[in-house]
């Protein structure tokens, strides 16, 4: 596993196809510990299509990714294993298990990694990380009696059950009011400050990444624009940053030949 | 845009590979669940009884009632036919064996396994289609939990051990049923209908049905969570992952019994 020092994530020239379709062209990236990287860019720009790479959910058509310097899509499955216990995923829609209580959820990965820890002793971790996202009360309550804010805090809550060393969130804002999207943010900060973590977020909420980003790679129709600081990417005189940042639509050319083209070639 | 001589050639070629990808995915979610069941505990993912016991409890005990009173309906649909039909040829008594073979080597295995596709093998493909559609399944590999062992290996074993018993409970109330009309169209008791049955069946009539029940059992899970597994498209994707669910294991199971029967009565 990584030495002290050494990124936590590293990303060499990935690429990945859908079919015919190239979602993300050599990719080169690194996540340094205990900093919290905002991978940033508007709808289909990949940033999606990285994280699932990143999490070994899919393979890499080209390119190396390692995350505590195992590469994972070549790790074996017991390899895998262990880099996945020291990780934490909160996904856009919370992806409770909606069979289980909030608290089964919060437990169901200590449960399957610490055969050695009593019912008690779980009980009393999954309602520790309960209470530090603010849901105390809730532990036997089922995900769908829950608000969308409530779901994404469970989520997170079983997320770092594990007290992972790195965590990634998949949209953390989306689909919530302003003001529980600020709360979550500062639930991020806090999680970083609190218990040292490396925190990866994808996202296209401006605001957001801009409050919670040590660093941000925007992403754009599968390419990396530029890794940098908030102010750097702030200042950026790239077009294309300029564009996302100031809201500005992109200029739409309809080629009628290439359209019917794309259209034949999708139905073959 | 006009349709081309090879378009009809292309779409029965992409239909083939759609189709034998189909077949590997099954074929390797089998090898999967069966490395887990027995070799799981080895790399600290066992299958746990807790959730063999709730699906033995969904596929089995849930389904018990409706198995039960379509059997007896059936067995009396039996009775009714054959009495007719051999009534013509004067053979009314050989109704008993009529009933009896046919009930235990082909009706009790295939009326349950259809039942247990559209109440069970449904239900598998949708409560995978809508976990994999939320990302519960992501979440579940990424938490370390394998899904084949945490959502296939249980519900095949649960499969495995309860379709073979409801076809033993179908096959006992079809008798039953086939008994209570039958019975005094031949002047005989229940009772001695009964204990007739029992003379005239070989084990072999039972495990042809067990068998083939057995069987019909791994095709049911096996489409259900491929089905499942393999669902885009939102709600309306684990809708059409469902009907297609029971409509393949349907098929299915009637193709598998027609090839066993061709080869078990030869």
């Amino acid at each position: 596993m990584n030495d002290a020092g050494s990124p936590l994530i590293e990303v060499q020239g990935l690429e990945a196809w859908y079919g015919k379709r190239r979602i993300l062209h050599d990719i080169d990236f690194r996540v340094d510990a205990g900093e919290i990287r905002v991978i940033m860019g508007g709808s289909g720009s990949g940033k999606s299509t990285l994280l699932r790479h990143l999490l070994g959910l899919h393979q890499p058509t080209r390119g190396c990714i390692r995350v505590f310097g195992v590469d994972i899509a070549r790790a074996g499955p017991r390899e895998l294993q262990k880099v996945r216990r020291r990780l934490g995923v909160s996904f856009q829609g919370g992806a409770l298990l909606t069979s289980l209580t909030v608290g089964e959820n919060v437990a169901l990965p200590l449960r399957e990694h610490h055969a050695d820890l009593s019912e008690n002793q779980i009980r009393i971790m999954s309602r520790m990380k309960l209470e530090v996202v603010n849901l105390g009360g809730f532990h036997d309550l089922m995900p769908s009696q829950l608000s969308g804010g409530m779901v994404k805090r469970a989520a997170l809550a079983r997320a770092i059950v594990m007290d992972p060393q790195l965590l990634f969130f998949d949209e953390p804002s989306a689909g919530l009011d302003p003001v529980v999207s600020a709360e979550l943010d500062e639930l991020i900060l806090r999680l970083r400050d609190a218990l040292r973590m490396t925190i990866v977020v994808v996202t296209h909420e401006l605001e957001s990444a801009f409050k919670i980003a040590d660093t941000i790679t925007v992403l754009d129709e599968g390419r990396v624009l530029m890794t940098d600081t908030v102010d750097a990417v702030r200042r950026s005189d790239n077009e294309r940053i300029q564009d996302l940042l100031n809201r500005r639509p992109r200029e739409v050319v309809v080629d009628a030949d290439a359209y019917l083209r794309r259209l034949t070639e999708e139905e073959a | 845009m006009s349709a081309t001589p090879g378009q009809p050639l292309a779409a029965l070629g992409r239909a083939t590979v759609q189709s034998v990808a189909g077949f590997g995915y099954a074929g390797m979610l089998l090898a999967e669940s069966l490395w887990f069941t027995f070799w799981g505990w080895r790399r600290g993912q066992p299958v746990r009884l807790s959730a063999i016991v709730a699906e033995m409890r969904r596929v089995g005990a849930d389904a018990l009632p409706i198995v039960c009173l379509l059997s007896f309906t059936i067995g009396i649909m039996l009775g009714i036919q054959f009495i007719a039909a051999l009534k013509e040829f004067g053979a009314q008594s050989q109704v008993i064996v009529a009933v009896a073979k046919s009930v235990t080597r082909e009706f009790g295995a295939l009326i349950t396994a259809i039942l247990v596709a559209g109440r069970s093998g449904s239900a598998l493909a949708a409560r995978i289609g809508s976990m994999t559609v939320s990302q519960e399944v992501d979440a579940l590999a990424v938490i370390g939990i394998e899904p084949v062992r945490y959502l296939v290996a249980p519900a095949l074993i649960a499969m495995l051990i309860m379709l073979p018993v409801l076809t033993i409970f179908a096959d006992a109330v079809a008798i039953l049923g086939a008994a209570l009309y039958s019975a005094p169209a031949l002047n005989v008791t229940p009772q001695a209908y009964v204990m007739q049955t029992l003379s005239l069946l070989s084990p072999g009539d039972l495990w042809q049905g067990i068998g083939k029940s057995a069987v019909f059992a791994v095709l049911i899970t096996l489409i259900g969570c491929s089905t499942g597994f393999s669902v885009t498209g939102g709600a309306e994707g684990v809708g059409r992952a469902t009907t297609r669910a029971v409509v393949l294991s349907i098929c299915y199971i009637i193709i598998a019994d027609m090839i066993f029967s061709y080869f078990l009565n030869r």
